[in-house]
């Protein structure tokens, strides 16, 4: 990878900015504009030739994170030697003080004079046309699997740590020793799918590297040191990519012994720092018919850890209003047709961020992404749906209730005035609509007359037997989508109208539905910190309650009114719920439904709905 | 907002799709068509095998013309998939895109419902129904162009993030690469071999 970090770096067309962080991106398709903060080097990497002699005299000792601490770092040092780009940078964490007094012994010796203790930040903003995700992966923290002892036992290391202690250019100069005694280890275990495949931690999907990671690890212990022994504790290997079965035989060649079954727990010997572990080995069969418990003391054991979702997965998704899978990694816009999209449009995802994937399936996503990315800035231009937000001049009464809920600020308005919408600005997700108490607002393709009227015609017939749901185009109609993909069944009495947000969904149109005779009104949504409108959904959450006391009052039982979030990811949850709201539909007596049906008619009260409105403004 | 009735006279075409098994298998796609008929305003229903196929767009285009059908439904997928397609497809028989709407009868109906007929047909009938409804109020609309800035963003410096930055460079684009630690890389700048090829990572 070197070569193309480098050719990244130094790309005309390329602008690298490292140690830097977007911290806003606004605006839409083909016009996003991103702020990113360039975090204080303290040292100019423009200036900086990496002669090293910062690091002779820098007094401060700290765990090298590259190393994964098994080594130490100054408090000015460069990341690793091949860092692009090639420059030193000064942790002001660690650093004793940019007085001089207390210690500024690295400035005095930069002959360049690159060091500047006064940096700053510095925001940057950039106007782009496609974003691409590329977040990458955090590698699973063994700690909470205390029965494998890795706080607790010297010998016990991760895989990731093994990298560092296998290679040439890690802590021991490619010496594999143990880290109690720094002895090279003969009898070496691996155990596999720590933190993954494991529903008990929450974590239970195959973090697809671990198993062909362990059988190069084999490979290469058997390479540099043929006399050791190498144990590997699975469930399943999953070797099912180009030439890795052909790695599997070879490591099984080299005396690598496979163990199917994974360790209850890992006891270490005091004495020794050997380990022992106790596995049942489900391919042996004792004379009882039952698996026959082994026993192994190894000196030292490699927990083959997963893999889970970066730590920053949630900050970008809320930016570019992203959605996750149940296993916390990127939703897909179509999970087959679709798979490098994210659902917002002009956004796209490269590597494992959005699943576990190796090198290869990394560097194909990427390419995938870039073609797509590409080719809307060929572009050039682009449509715009037609479902954004229109105000008529005449009937808006100035209240500017619908300025102050939108989520994208499209919607301009000052006291006096009409409001007016930037319609470049909309998405479209119609909370204006459903929150305008003047019919001052269209919601163009969307409109409560078309809304209204799939109402009415979808309780035409039998309305007593239906469940009526309201789902968001992005999060919970797609959960009905992927229930329908996943051939999950559930209760057919639901009918869904589909609406971009659940935001668009107005009291009136709720209560037209019980009006016509519906026993359950179910409107659901998004989760509720990943509306895919930033955050209209929170009108939704303020309407149904508001519908909620509407309906006490009127003596409607509230529960016939359903909130809900659903993701696109969950088809099992939208069945479920669906499965749910016929339960409950079936409580509802004949009776209710009629009385319903006359105390929720509306009462044209002209000068009280006015009055209604002025204060929600208000 | 005040309910517009629909100055021309309303023409709908409703198509009902087959998907080969797909629905057909769960919904009485025949009995479907014909309850489509009985619709307000509905001036042709056509089953049709595969809808989103050749001869199906084939025998919208047709029928637009041959009935005059000023509004569409397609009564098969999911409008998160073909959406687009049957946009495209009544736009290139002269009628506005937004003049077509679709009932979802497979993934919301017959994929979840297969083991009872007469309720995914009722089902569907409703689905139908609700989409012609829509349809009588179905307005043609203008969409927006807006220009697109001429530069991606790449959030996130590892291998994934460097070949998608520098492919998009390689043809020409203008590129912000954003990485969050000191250097790019990546965890691969932390292997130490990789598989399958066993050579140097970094
Ligand atoms: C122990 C181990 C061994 C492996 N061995 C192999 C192997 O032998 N062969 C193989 O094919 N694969 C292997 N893999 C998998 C391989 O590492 C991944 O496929 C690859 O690194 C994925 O690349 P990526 O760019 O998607 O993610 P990453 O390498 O994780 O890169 C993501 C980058 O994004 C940056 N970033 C994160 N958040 C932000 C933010 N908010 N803003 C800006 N930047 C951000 C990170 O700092 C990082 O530089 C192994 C993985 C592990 C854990
Ligand atoms: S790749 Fe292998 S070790 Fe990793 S989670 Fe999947 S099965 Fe377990």
């Amino acid at each position: 990878m070197g070569p193309k970090a480098i050719d990244a770096g130094r790309h005309p067309n390329i602008e690298l900015l490292t140690y830097s962080e977007v911290e806003e991106v606004s605006g839409y398709v083909g016009n996003f504009v991103a702020t990113i903060r360039k975090k204080a080097r303290y040292v100019d990497h423009t200036l900086c030739n990496a002669c090293e002699e910062c690091v002779k005299v820098c007094p401060v000792s700290k765990p090298d994170e590259y190393q994964m601490g098994l080594s130490s770092r100054r408090a000015i040092y460069i990341p690793f030697p091949q860092a692009v780009p090639c420059s030193y940078i000064l942790n002001m964490d660690d650093c004793l003080g940019n007085n001089p007094i207390a210690c500024g012994k690295c400035a005095d010796v930069c002959e360049k004079k690159a060091i500047n203790y006064d940096d700053e930040d510095e925001l940057v903003v950039r106007e782009v046309g496609a974003v691409i995700v590329a977040i990458g992966l955090d590698v699973y923290d063994p700690t909470e699997m205390d029965e494998y002892g890795y706080t607790r036992h010297a010998n016990v290391i991760t895989s990731m740590e093994f990298e560092r202690l296998i290679c040439a250019g890690g802590p021991t100069a490619g010496h594999f020793v143990r880290p109690s005694d720094h002895e090279r280890p003969k009898r070496i275990g691996f155990i596999q799918c720590v933190g993954s495949r494991n529903p008990k931690i929450g974590r239970p999907y195959c973090s697809n590297i671990c198993c062909m990671n362990t059988i190069k690890d084999t490979l290469l212990l058997a390479d540099h040191y043929p006399d050791t022994e190498n144990f590997v504790f699975y469930q399943d290997i999953r070797a099912f990519g180009k030439s890795f079965e052909d790695m599997f035989q070879r490591s099984k060649e080299t005396g690598t012994r496979y163990i199917r079954g994974l360790p209850g727990d890992v006891e270490e010997d005091p004495e020794t720092g050997n380990l022992v572990v106790t596995v049942e080995n489900t391919t042996q069969r004792g004379g009882n018919g039952r698996s026959g418990l082994e026993r192994y003391e190894l000196d030292m054991l490699v927990l083959s850890v997963g893999v889970i979702p970066p730590k920053d997965l949630a900050k970008i998704s809320g930016m570019l209003t992203l959605s996750k899978t149940s296993d916390g990694f990127f939703m897909e816009s179509h999970p087959k047709l679709k798979p490098v999209d994210a659902p917002t449009r002009g956004v796209f995802f490269a590597g494992f961020c959005e699943s576990p994937k190796d090198i290869k399936d990394s560097v194909c996503q990427a390419g995938a992404a870039s073609s797509r990315a590409g080719a809307l800035l060929n572009a050039g231009q682009i449509q715009i749906e037609a479902i954004t937000s229109r105000i008529d001049e005449i009937e808006c009464k100035k209240c500017g209730l619908c300025a102050k809920i939108c989520p994208y600020g499209a919607i301009t308005w000052q006291k006096g005035e009409v409001a007016t919408v930037i319609e470049a600005a909309c998405a479209g997700c119609g909370s204006c609509g459903a929150t305008c108490q003047f019919g001052a607002i269209t919601m163009r393709h969307f409109t409560d007359d078309q809304l209204l009227a799939q109402v009415r015609a979808i309780l035409a017939r039998k309305p007593e037997d239906k469940v009526f749901v309201f789902a968001c185009n992005w999060c919970s109609y797609a959960g009905g989508d992927m229930a329908g993909i996943s051939r999950i069944k559930y209760s057919a009495s639901n009918r869904v109208v589909r609406t971009m947000c659940s935001a668009r969904v107005s009291e009136d149109m709720v209560l037209e539905a019980f009006r016509c005779g519906a026993p359950v009104v179910l409107v659901s949504g998004c989760h509720y910190a990943d509306c895919h409108y930033i955050n209209a959904n929170r009108q939704t959450v303020v309407r149904v309650q508001r519908l909620w006391d509407k309906l006490e009052k009127a003596g409607v039982r509230p529960e016939r009114l359903q909130l809900e979030w659903i993701s696109a990811a969950e088809g099992q949850k939208f069945a479920k719920v669906m499965n749910q709201m016929e339960e409950l539909r079936k409580t509802v007596t004949i009776k209710e439904i009629e009385h319903g049906r006359e105390a929720l008619k509306p009462k044209p009260k002209k000068a009280a709905k006015k009055k209604e409105a002025a204060a929600t403004a208000g | 907002m005040v309910s517009q009735p629909p100055i021309e006279e309303l023409r709908i075409g409703v198509f009902v799709c087959d998907c080969g098994l797909n629905i057909a298998g769960a919904v009485d796609c025949g009995a479907v068509t014909e309850y489509a008929e009985t619709l307000p305003d509905v001036a042709c229903a056509v089953r049709n095998k595969y809808t989103c196929a050749d001869p199906g767009q084939n025998e919208i285009k047709d029928a637009i013309h041959k009935h005059r059908l000023n509004r569409v439904v397609v009564a098969s997928c999911t409008p998160r998939q073909h959406e687009p397609t049957f946009r495209q497809c009544v736009r290139e028989a002269d009628l506005n895109p937004y003049l077509m709407e679709m009932a979802n009868i497979r993934e919301h109906c017959s994929w979840v419902h297969p083991n009872d007929r007469e309720a995914a047909t009722d089902k569907a009938m409703d689905l139908v129904a609700s989409a012609v409804a829509r349809a009588r109020f179905l307005q043609p609309q203008e969409e927006l162009t807006v220009p697109v800035s001429k530069r991606a963003l790449v959030i996130g410096g590892g291998v994934a993030g460097i070949e998608a930055a520098i492919e998009l460079a390689d043809a020409g684009h203008k590129v912000t690469l954003v990485e969050k630690e000191a250097s790019i890389g990546g965890i691969m700048a932390q292997l130490d071999k990789t598989y399958p090829t066993m050579d140097c990572s970094i």
